[in-house]
């Protein structure tokens, strides 16, 4: 069994594991997270641990996917 | 619902980034900065208005003209909060992008906490006894019950009851982590510590009790 077999609810309990920053810190690199998203930087490499905290956070996951959407939004009006 | 764009200004100001100089007027006095502040007021207006009528699914017993006061006291918050920080925005974003994430969050917390108000949270450490409804099903094989027993048993033994609580609320209750920390007088950072805490516990419980994939 690999964690890819858990069921969906084991994986919200046990977390993916790797390493990962707090909801202070990923509101803090956030904006900057998400401009090198859409620019097609490597957002994950240059803001270590962000990626797995969305994965753990769905507060932070949220606001990360509003942001997302009001930058592309705004970048189409 | 699509949210109401009330500010056409704001949305050109948006769409233009090579105007965003007007920020540093924030910093300045007298009818400069008032110009400014109104402009940051009703850009971070256009951002809570986004997030709340985004999420209006979660308030179905809001009327429209109730969103947007609630959008409204989001973006009054987000702009104390921006005045506060102006010393801590460094230009890594451009200053809208980093005026727009203090809006989103004001109005998502907001309409989390209303969308759970009259919404009792269920805390008894027994709730965890729900994972049985909630994990494999009856054509699970015998490796994935005794998985289930594991983390049971990890809930039940290797946790604090504070880790525990929040654990059983936020991943079995589905409690968002905002409403929780109003509930407990906390706040979303350190619940979620205590949260990444349990889960590393429980990692090493479920390893040691024969899934060592559990914790790689």
């Amino acid at each position: 069994m690999t964690g890819r077999d858990l069921d969906p609810t084991l994986l919200r309990l046990l977390g993916s594991g790797e390493p990962e920053i707090g909801c202070d810190e990923c509101f803090e690199q956030l904006d900057r997270y998400v401009e090198l998203e859409l620019a097609g930087a490597p957002a994950d490499a240059l803001v270590s641990g962000l990626r797995a905290h969305l994965v753990g956070c769905p507060a932070c996951a949220e606001e990360h996917e509003s942001l997302r959407a009001l930058l592309e939004l705004d970048s189409s009006s | 619902m699509p949210a109401p764009d009330t500010n056409p200004d704001v949305s050109a100001l948006a769409a233009a980034p090579g105007l965003e100089e007007w920020h540093l007027d924030l910093h300045a006095e007298g009818a400069r900065r008032e110009e400014a502040v109104a402009r940051l007021q009703g850009l971070l207006l256009r951002a809570a208005r986004f997030e709340v009528f985004r999420r209006a699914g979660s308030l179905p017993q809001l009327s429209a003209v109730e969103l947007d006061e609630l959008a409204q006291d989001a973006a009054d918050d987000a702009t104390l909060s921006v005045l506060r920080r102006l010393d801590d925005f460094r230009g890594e974003s451009s200053f809208r992008t980093w005026a727009y994430k203090f809006a989103l969050l004001e109005a998502a917390v907001k309409v989390r906490r209303r969308a759970w108000r009259d919404r009792e949270v269920a805390l008894e450490p027994e709730q965890w006894e729900k994972l049985a409804h909630a994990g494999p099903g009856p054509d699970d094989d015998a490796e994935n019950a005794a998985l289930l027993d594991a983390v049971r048993e990890g809930i039940r033994t290797a946790l604090t009851p504070r880790q525990r609580q929040v654990l059983v609320a936020t991943v079995l209750e589905g409690v968002p982590i905002d409403v929780l920390a109003e509930r407990l007088g906390s706040n979303r950072n350190a619940l979620y510590k205590l949260l990444h805490d349990a889960r590393r516990r429980l990692r090493s419980h479920v390893a040691a009790a024969g899934f060592p994939e559990a914790n790689e």
